[in-house]
């Protein structure tokens, strides 16, 4: 749980989490984006600065913590969600953010992802997915498509990538988001939820590395072809996408299908409604990543997938405390050390 | 057996007294030994003996039945007099089945007792046992020097349980409470404690408890109406120093070490852990003291463990985690992190035989090197070792001071021996304990209100800042930080300044530290033998003994290992010769080499089990003679 500000205090700005180190990503980075937006929201979000925790694993997108003007650790590879597994226990009332890419979050710490989001601390975090290595200078990662030409993999990568969103699903996350950097207004709107859900929101933002993937993610943005290649998903609201709007997804029992609506007879109410409570929807959502399905490309979908809410592992941990100490009070240590069998040698 | 004093009682059998006992029992990992042993420990303690024990066990949950590989002991050591190790030959032997027997005959005293099942002893075990066709050592005179008892335990156990309704495996399980009861007749001990555990531990199925304990009290009837026991023994209450006692596995006393060193600081204690033998039970019983401010997490794996208690020390608690060498070896990483940081954090490793998998139920001291070495980079740590099993509790208590007064992690090591054995202990009271100080930053240290996480005091300690806390957000991380500032700095001089302050840093809590002392023997002379962790019992009894002999030795055991006493180089200078006994090929030996470049001699062990007194006895002599 976040505290909200004292009301009496002047509303912070932008600037006031800017830390004083000078950013030092690569020009044209997505991550200079993901930082603006960030510090954008955070004024608005209401929680005292030395109340925000960002932990940080390595990579580039791991610098992060260092620009912000708040608590930090920039730990060691794929660990950040380990160690704020540890701060979140001891003191929940902080306000945690994680910081990773998708090497550091997928691949050397796919195990402490998987787990984080099947205890569902209340805690946040945001996988910066460039799908490549940056900081170790551009080899294939676990997110990289399938074929990938990079430094490791000069004949292209034989690998399946991750589906970060069905990787998530699987592990039972309570929460999980997909957005970009290219997109401000959508990545704050984006990380405004991910604050508002209490357990793990899962935010994945696709972020250009200018110098060693440019422009994997451009078609999700480009005006010309954004309208064909994404689906901005909206509780309660149909899938809509193409150019005029002009293309619906509706459900054939388990099955997407792709309806054209100038030439379908059907409107856009009669298209699938995204429930973003409805797991078994958000698998399949989950899924068009894949083009998994016949009937042509499904566009990526961007937004909150799925959103659940289920005890958070700290209150869970903290309310069995409180409860045993209800029922059965607090032992003396003197108790303790002495133990139930003592003899006294007189 | 040391004895003294014969007199008629009761029964026909005469009642012998005896200075000190070693019992083995020893069975199929099934066969509850485990169990036995610790009931019988309990009340030889609750009745005022000293003591010590060794759980010796397979790795195996369910090793495979009957076999050598699958036999489980327990041996207890108890006396009259002080106790400081489990025995190195033992003077009963309880074997429920001939892989037993064979296991431990080769270290039964001669002459001693052998409690024998014999349905343990059909053609079937002794083939599983390894003994040849046709060969029974029950009956073809190779045990004639020993006085052998042969009770059909599993035969006796089903007719007295023949109406409790209880199906044929349950009254079966129920044999070793048989031989408990025995035991307890033999040497004139109450069943009173284990009558009670046995009600506090069937409480919800009260058909069990009452099988178990009309089997208990069958075997006590049995050693007291039958004319097969000629002799029962007596060991007298211990004249320990006055005060309050209880009996302590190492394991336990870290637990609760740990918890008082929360207590008194005030600090909540995170425990950080993932499943792993020998270092499990502190995680089991730690999770108990959950009302205490205790927070234990069972991590996915050991590195997670680790990280989880370097959040939660940054965020203010006390961040605990434990593990055993190959946790370790995963954690390396993680602690290289705190190191970096600065922050406090207590790593207990509770060693195994290794190296890998190894032995993981058996004793070693064989991570030492590591403790010292193994991370990457220039990172050296404090490193500290528990002696005993009730050591353990005043040793991690002196981890969790360092790591909070320093500002650094800690390696605290225990091993397999100490960590399951036993020992009674004059345990203290809260208001005895050491003072920890702790502070928290909670203002702005730096010129014109500037925060320097980085700035040290006298020690060379940097503050402890929480997050939460008002004004002070600043970042840290694993990068070289710029002196002071805590700022990321790839400086090459100001790398150099920052390795050196945090060796120095670590070099500097030899002056908190007190002087090493003589533990026995003269301050100087001929022969030191210098020790670290369990050895301690084993090196003391030897010791004492020769210089009981009149040989010129003396004893002198570590806690502190890194740094070391500020004193030890002037206390080995003493010595002509300086031996070193270790559970190891030599790791204490090349530190005090190269520390002090004396040249000191080894004595090295490294059989998953621990020492016993003769070995050290043994090159001891060879020295002096
Ligand atoms: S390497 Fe790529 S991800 Fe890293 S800073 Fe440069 S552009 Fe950004």
């Amino acid at each position: 749980m976040t505290t909200a500000a004292d009301q009496s205090m002047p509303k912070l700005t932008a600037k006031d989490f800017a830390s004083t180190q000078e950013v030092k990503w690569c020009p044209g980075c997505g991550d200079y984006s993901i930082l603006k937006q960030v510090q954008t929201v955070f004024p608005d979000l209401g929680i005292p600065k030395e109340d925000i925790v960002f932990i940080s694993g390595i990579g580039c997108a791991a610098r992060f913590t260092y620009y912000m003007d708040t608590y930090g650790m920039h730990s060691i590879h794929g660990r950040a969600a380990a160690i704020a597994s540890g701060v979140k226990i001891s003191n929940p009332e902080l306000s945690v953010w994680l910081v990773s890419g998708d090497g550091d979050a997928f691949s050397i710490g796919g195990n402490h992802f998987i787990h984080l989001m099947r205890k569902n601390f209340d805690m946040n975090y945001l996988v910066f997915n460039n799908q490549i290595y940056g900081l170790t200078k551009g080899q294939y990662s676990p997110t990289s498509e399938k074929g990938k030409v990079a430094k490791s993999t000069p004949f292209g990568s034989v690998e399946e990538p991750f589906n970060p969103t069905e990787l998530a699903l699987g592990a039972k996350s309570s929460f999980v988001a997909r957005t970009m950097d290219r997109d401000p207004k959508h990545l704050q709107a984006m990380l405004k939820r991910a604050h508002e859900h209490k357990g793990t929101s899962f935010v994945e933002i696709y972020q250009n590395c200018a110098v060693f993937n440019d422009g994997a993610f451009f078609s999700f943005s480009d005006k010309e072809t954004k309208k064909e290649t994404a689906i901005f998903l909206e509780h309660g609201k149909p899938l809509i996408f193409g150019d005029n709007n002009d293309k619906g997804i509706r459900l054939d029992g388990l099955k997407p299908v792709i309806v054209d609506l100038n030439t379908s007879g059907l409107s856009a109410n009669d298209m699938w409604i995204h429930d973003e409570k409805d797991k078994t929807k958000a698998h399949i959502i989950g899924s068009f990543f894949d083009s998994a399905f016949e009937g042509g490309h499904f566009p990526r979908p961007f937004g909150v997938i799925y959103t659940e809410d289920r005890p958070t592992f700290e209150d869970g941990l903290h309310n069995q405390i409180q409860e045993l100490i209800a029922r059965k009070g607090k032992p003396a240590l003197d108790k303790i050390l002495s133990g139930d069998k003592t003899w006294t040698i007189l | 057996m040391e004895q003294t004093l014969d007199n008629k009682v009761g029964s026909n059998a005469q009642l012998i007294d005896a200075e000190s006992i070693v019992i083995r029992f020893s069975g199929d990992s099934g066969d509850g030994m485990q169990l036995t042993g610790m009931q019988f420990t309990d009340t030889a303690a609750l009745l005022g003996n000293d003591l010590a024990t060794f759980p010796d066990y397979p790795a195996e949950i369910r090793a495979p039945v009957g076999t050598t590989a699958g036999v489980s002991g327990f041996q207890v050591h108890f006396g009259s007099r002080e106790i400081y190790t489990p025995g190195d030959q033992f003077d009963v032997l309880v074997a429920m089945n001939s892989a037993a027997l064979k296991v431990d005959l080769p270290r039964l005293k001669k002459g001693g007792v052998i409690i024998t099942n014999i349905a343990g002893f059909d053609k079937k075990n002794l083939n599983l046992a390894g003994y040849p066709d046709g060969v029974n050592p029950l009956n073809d005179g190779s045990l004639e020097n020993y006085i052998v008892h042969k009770l059909d335990v599993t035969k006796l156990t089903k007719e007295c349980l023949s109406d409790s309704g209880l199906g044929m495996k349950e009254i079966e399980r129920s044999k070793n409470m048989f031989v408990l009861g025995l035991l307890f007749w033999m040497f004139d001990e109450t069943m009173e404690y284990t009558i009670t555990f046995i009600n506090e531990k069937f409480g919800k199925k009260p058909e069990i408890a009452a099988a178990n304990i009309k089997a208990l009290k069958a075997g006590w009837n049995f050693g007291d109406h039958t004319e097969i026991f000629t002799t029962r023994y007596k060991v007298s209450a211990a004249s320990l120093p006055k005060g309050e006692y209880r009996n302590i596995t190492g394991n336990h006393a870290t637990a609760i070490g740990l918890v008082a060193a929360s207590e008194m600081t005030q600090l909540p204690l995170f425990l950080g852990s993932y499943p792993i033998t020998p270092a499990s039970d502190i995680l089991h019983d730690l999770s108990k003291y959950k009302t205490s401010n205790v927070r234990t997490f069972q991590a996915e794996d050991e590195i997670a463990a680790i990280c989880g208690a370097i959040g939660a020390s940054y965020t203010g608690s006390l961040g605990v985690t434990t593990t055993s060498g190959p946790g370790m070896a995963l954690k390396t990483e993680a602690i290289g992190l705190a190191t970096m940081l600065e922050i406090p954090l207590v790593i207990i490793d509770v060693q195994r035989g290794g190296p890998s998998t190894g032995l993981p139920t058996k004793t070693e001291q064989s991570d030492l090197l590591m403790a010292m070495y193994s991370r990457h980079g220039e990172s050296p740590l404090p490193v500290i070792a528990a002696s005993s099993p009730s050591d353990c509790f005043q040793t991690v208590y002196e981890a969790c001071r360092i790591a909070i007064e320093h500002m650094t992690p800690v390696i605290f090591l225990s091993d397999g021996y100490i960590a399951n054995g036993s020992e009674p202990w004059r345990f203290p009271v809260a208001a005895d304990l050491p003072k920890i100080n702790v502070s928290f930053l909670t203002e702005a240290n730096g010129p014109d209100g500037s925060l320097l996480p980085y700035k040290r005091n006298d020690l060379l300690v940097r503050p402890w800042i929480k997050p939460g806390t008002e004004g002070l957000m600043h970042r840290i991380g694993g990068l070289e930080k710029q002196n002071e500032t805590g700022n990321v700095s790839y400086d090459a001089k100001n790398h150099e300044i920052m390795t050196h302050l945090r060796a120095e840093k670590v070099e500097k809590i030899a002056e908190t530290i007190p002087p090493i002392t003589v533990d026995s023997g003269k301050d100087s002379g001929k022969l030191l033998v210098l020790g670290w962790g369990s050895t301690a019992g084993a090196i003391k009894t030897a010791v004492r003994e020769c210089i009981g002999l009149g040989y010129d030795v003396s004893h002198v055991h570590l806690r502190h290992i890194n740094p070391f006493p500020k004193n030890l180089g002037e206390v080995l200078g003493k010595f002509d010769t300086v031996l070193i006994p270790e559970m190891n090929t030599g790791q204490l030996l090349k530190l005090i080499r190269a520390k002090y470049l004396i040249p000191a001699i080894g004595l090295s062990k490294v059989q998953g089990q621990p020492y016993t007194t003769i070995e050290l006895k043994e090159k001891i002599l060879e020295i002096l003679k």
